[in-house]
């Protein structure tokens, strides 16, 4: 059995799976305290059940994403190398910064070396500063890591903890590997206690199974691993659902996932069935950062948002005054509109109808007629941020004529709708978009369902450079030479190769299947000659459903 | 937490990694690959304010607004210069449209020494991108008066050639000399046809002239002709092989030199030209114009190996450029003395001229019969290919008068009349009805 457990702004969802079905779920309000969030309705859970013979337990937790959010970061300081460009200053309001001189080129050549008495000054400037942790960043270190890491050797050891900005991502872009680095060295002592506590109390509870932690990309990576890059695990909760959905829901076509909470509605993609990713990295509470994630946007509708009139005009949400009216709460909801057309069929009609009477009245037209304006309004609000969105993904920028003639434009055929207030919002959807809305059976729990079934996945990004004779495994920290006659199918066989390492030391299966994701090959000429390749790719695990769904 | 840009700015970043003229020419693959690099790196696009675009693609109909292509537009172009053009529109209607302040084109392959007739490809150019699009937005936009300051190291003959006759287009060149340099042309003397004397000047500079050459002539006499010419749009042309380290020309200026002139100039478009020097310029120069023209801070943005004052002109460079200098601002100062010494009392004046197209290796020759008026008359233009193409075709500028343009349609009627043009193909470009006939026989 696998233990899959979602815990969300209001609730935490855990479902229990035999053979890859949910066998047993349930729903628990979040605690003041973050263990009991998940220790009570693991607790309820698991009455009855052997805890041997659960085989794995997997969570996604907003921990990470809470101390970001409330700014309950450990103090990092940040030591950069930020050569000629944009003037960072701005940063120092943010954190304490030292910056120093050295510069890594495009091609990842030194240009300048360090200063190594600059370095130890930074460091003890730092310890003044009161930083236990420390972030070490320098511009294209992805190019070359030489220089994070002799300055890490220099005066790392000193701090509790040190972020290299190689090992974060391959990819380019200097202010979000600071920002990446910051906030993974600002949460990794919360991330330590919590899994400390955490494997404490299954242990306890007589639960020996592995404990993976789900990350934004909809994959996962072991408890212990995420130590090495506890930023991974923020903003996992919108993965759930995906990965969930995807589960419940066979699609092989373009499509789109809405998760229907409370008060909101996440819109995510599928491009053939792949869920579309962030092209840069995903955005925590301001920071934008390097960590992979899939694309999800919020809209501000859900089952309870609150219904008003505003100068004779309807107004649904953000705000939500509670649980819709058929459902006992005491403000009318477009749940309520839906229960009285008869398109929901839980709840009470008639409380429904109460809660729906004022604004009825206030509007002078009947309540039957109030309900079809709030179905028709609910409906636009979604289907224009749906609309909306898909515009952005499919004028995301192009660099090549092929690309931009030819390249794929999203045309969803279906929409899957999952979260508990789902069943309301079905049909007015797919009458706007004109495209059917699958409600799939389990859809109130495919969150908890995503994070159980959910694989270990990790990324690598190698660049060869045969004119400069080097290899760089970015993320991997590794600069090797490499003969001028290195070809792509070289840099491929590389590149798999440290990707499963990588793969089981995130403590994934090495047969997971691997997908080459980006690549790109350019000659390099000097002098009407051309004088070697860059060759760069990307791969990564494919995120999707355990095929070993155990017993 | 995020860079706030003090101009909105817009970006057409369109490298074009799958295009080459062939695999190991300048114009390849590779030229912005280290630029988007850069730019990447440097996190430019997450800054609030500063949003990317793609490049919609130019029509034939665009292209038609501006060129004579010979014997047609399908043989003379390929998807990517539609793309390159139609990246330029796409800058120009943003700003336009309010979208944005400011806009840059960072597409390839570039424009600016594509003329009126196209037989070929002319120092990279096929069709005129910056051309096209003044063309657009005067058609579409309405718009009049406009400043193109061409800052590429190559003379912008192209470009001159195109507005030789349009004194709403004040066309300013500032090259490396021609007498080292292709073209080979954009002398003081060359200051626009009879219809727009003084409205194309050229500054032919010393090589060797650095930052403080350059910024000398933008200061002294480029920004104060702008100033006095009063456009509704400033367009630059930023090509980029100025660079102390570009391959095929011998300036000096740096990084922090293309930036500071694209802050005083402080233009809406700009457009990428030329500029070869693909690691050691371009990922430079293109941050620093960015910043500039997002409003911050570039003063931190300098090639790795840079040192200020290592290429500072000679105090006889420095007055040769003065002299060029105040040259062209006299010849401003007095255009209409000038005009009047060119046209006298002609009603017509014809102009000869033999164009090598060095990429293609064709050679044309060209007699143009000029309507002089205020306006920017009309013009019937004969020109000739080495690979035995002739054409024969009636120009109607956007801004011509009802006289002009009368008279015009009526040259044009007597030329479809005369049955005896050998072989030719006979065009009418007429911009006030923005339409455009080819006739083959
Ligand atoms: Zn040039
Ligand atoms: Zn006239």
């Amino acid at each position: 059995m696998i233990i899959g457990l979602d815990m969300g702004g209001t609730h935490t969802d855990v479902a229990l799976l035999e053979n890859g079905e949910i066998y047993k779920k349930t729903k628990y309000p979040r605690q003041e305290d973050f263990l009991e969030s998940i220790l009570i309705p693991l607790d309820q859970i698991m009455e009855g059940e052997d805890p041997l013979a659960i085989e794995r337990v997997l969570l996604s937790t907003t921990l990470s994403t809470n101390a970001i959010v409330e700014g309950k970061l450990g103090k990092v300081g940040m030591v950069l190398e930020p050569g000629p460009g944009l003037n960072l200053d701005y940063l120092n309001s943010i954190f304490p910064v030292c910056f120093i001189s050295g510069y890594i080129d495009h091609r990842g050549r030194e240009k300048f070396s360090l200063d190594m008495d600059e370095v130890r000054s930074a460091g003890r400037h730092m310890k003044e500063k009161g930083a236990q942790y420390l972030g070490i960043v320098g511009k294209f270190s992805t190019r070359n890591p030489l220089h994070e890491k002799k300055i890490y050797e220099t005066i790392g050891p000193s701090f509790s903890y040190s972020t290299l900005g190689h090992t974060l991502s391959g990819n380019l872009n200097y202010p979000r590997r600071i920002y990446t680095s910051y906030l993974n060295s600002g949460v990794w002592e919360i991330y330590k206690q919590f899994l400390k506590a955490i494997k404490y109390s299954l242990g306890e509870r007589k639960i020996k199974a592995p404990l993976y932690i789900l990350k934004a990309d909809g994959g996962t990576l072991a408890g212990d691993a995420a130590l090495l890059r506890p930023v991974e695990t923020v903003l996992s909760g919108p993965a759930a659902s995906i990965m969930g959905a995807m589960a419940l829901e066979d699609i092989e076509e373009d499509g789109i996932i809405l998760d229907i909470g409370g008060t909101t509605t996440d819109i995510a993609f599928l491009a053939d069935g792949v869920p579309l990713f962030e092209p840069r990295g995903i955005e925590v509470s301001g920071f934008k950062t390097l960590i992979r994630g899939l694309y999800s946007r919020p809209c501000g509708v859900g089952g309870d948002s609150l219904v008003e009139l505003k100068d004779g005009q309807l107004k649904i949400g953000p705000e939500r005054l509670g649980p819709a009216a058929a459902f006992g709460g005491s403000s009318p909801t477009p749940t309520d509109a839906m229960v009285i057309k008869g398109i929901y069929k839980e709840g009470s009609r008639s409380k429904a109808i109460e809660g729906l009477k004022p604004l009825a009245d206030k509007k002078g037209v009947s309540v039957e007629e109030m309900a079809d304006m709030i179905y028709e309004k609910t409906a636009d609000i979604i289907v224009e941020n749906i609309n909306r969105y898909l515009g952005e993904v499919n004028s995301r920028p192009v660099y090549t004529i092929h690309e931009l003639l030819h390249g794929k434009k999203l045309a969803p055929q279906k929409v899957i709708l999952v979260g508990a207030p789902a069943p309301a919002f079905a049909e007015p959807v797919s009458k706007k978009l004109g495209i059917p809305c699958i409600l799939p059976e389990g859809f109130e729990a495919a969150n908890a369902l995503g994070a159980a079934l959910s694989r270990v996945t990790t990324e690598l990004t190698v660049v060869a450079d045969t004119q400069e004779r080097t290899l760089v495994v970015g993320e991997e920290g590794i600069r090797e030479k490499i003969p001028s006659n290195f070809s792509k199918k070289d840099a491929e066989k590389v590149l798999f190769s440290y990707l499963r390492e990588r793969c089981i030391k995130m403590g994934g299966d090495p047969s997971s299947p691997m997908e080459i994701i980006e690549e790109e090959e350019f000659n390099v000429v000097r002098g009407f000659y051309t004088s070697g390749k860059i060759i760069r790719l990307k791969g990564q695990i494919k995120p999707g459903i355990r095929g070993d769904y155990g017993a | 937490m995020v860079l706030k840009a003090k101009n909105r700015l817009g970006l057409v970043f369109f490298p074009a990694f799958d295009w080459a003229i062939s695999s190991t020419h300048p114009e390849r693959e590779e030229r912005l690959l280290y630029t988007r690099d850069q730019v990447e790196e440097e996190g430019l696009f997450d800054i609030d304010g500063i949003i990317e675009y793609n490049p919609k693609m130019a029509s034939y109909k665009d292209v038609q607004r501006v060129h004579l292509c010979v014997p047609d537009e399908k043989s003379r172009m390929t998807e990517s210069h539609l793309i390159s053009a139609g990246g330029a529109i796409t800058a120009a209607e943003a700003v336009i449209k309010g979208e944005v302040d400011k806009a840059f084109a960072l597409v390839r392959p570039p424009g600016h020494h594509a003329m009126r007739v196209v037989h070929g490809a002319r120092g990279f150019c096929n069709i005129n991108i910056e051309a096209v699009m003044i063309n657009y937005i005067r058609k579409h936009y309405g718009i009049k008066k406009i400043a193109i300051v061409d800052t590429d190291c190559h003379h912008g003959d192209g470009t001159q050639d195109i507005y030789w006759n349009d004194p709403d287009t004040l066309f300013i060149s500032l090259h490396q000399d021609g007498r080292t340099l292709y073209p080979g042309s954009g002398y003081t003397d060359e200051i626009g046809g009879p219809n727009a004397v003084g409205y194309t000047l050229n500054i032919p500079l010393p090589p060797g002239t650095s930052d403080e050459g350059f910024l000398y002539a933008l200061d002294n006499l480029i920004l104060p002709v702008i100033e006095e010419f009063q456009p509704e749009l400033i367009i630059n042309s930023a090509g980029q092989d100025n660079h102390y380290t570009d391959p095929i020309t011998n300036m000096n200026f740096s990084a922090s030199g293309y930036a500071t002139l694209n802050d005083r100039l402080d233009p809406h478009i700009a457009v990428l030209e030329g500029g070869y020097s693909i690691e050691g310029a371009l990922p430079y120069v293109n941050t620093g114009i960015i910043l500039a023209m997002a409003g911050l801070d570039y003063s931190n943005v300098k090639e790795p190996d840079f040192e200020p004052g290592r290429f500072r002109e000679t105090a006889r460079v420095m007055e040769h450029i003065k002299d060029v200098c105040e040259e062209v601002y006299r010849t401003w100062k007095n255009r209409s003395k000038y005009r009047q010494k060119m046209i006298k009392d002609a009603k017509y004046l014809k102009e000869r001229r033999s164009i090598y197209y060095d990429t293609d290796g064709i050679s044309e020759s060209r007699e143009e019969i000029i309507k002089i008026c205020d306006c920017s008359g009309y013009s019937i233009l004969t020109s000739t290919s080495d690979r035995g193409y002739t054409i024969r075709s009636v120009i109607i500028p956007w801004n011509s008068c009802p006289k002009c343009h009368k008279e015009g349609l009526e040259a044009f009627e007597k030329i479809r009349e005369e049955k005896g043009f050998p072989s030719g193909i006979i065009c009418l470009q007429d911009g006030i009805n923005d339409i455009f006939i080819r006739e083959t026989p």
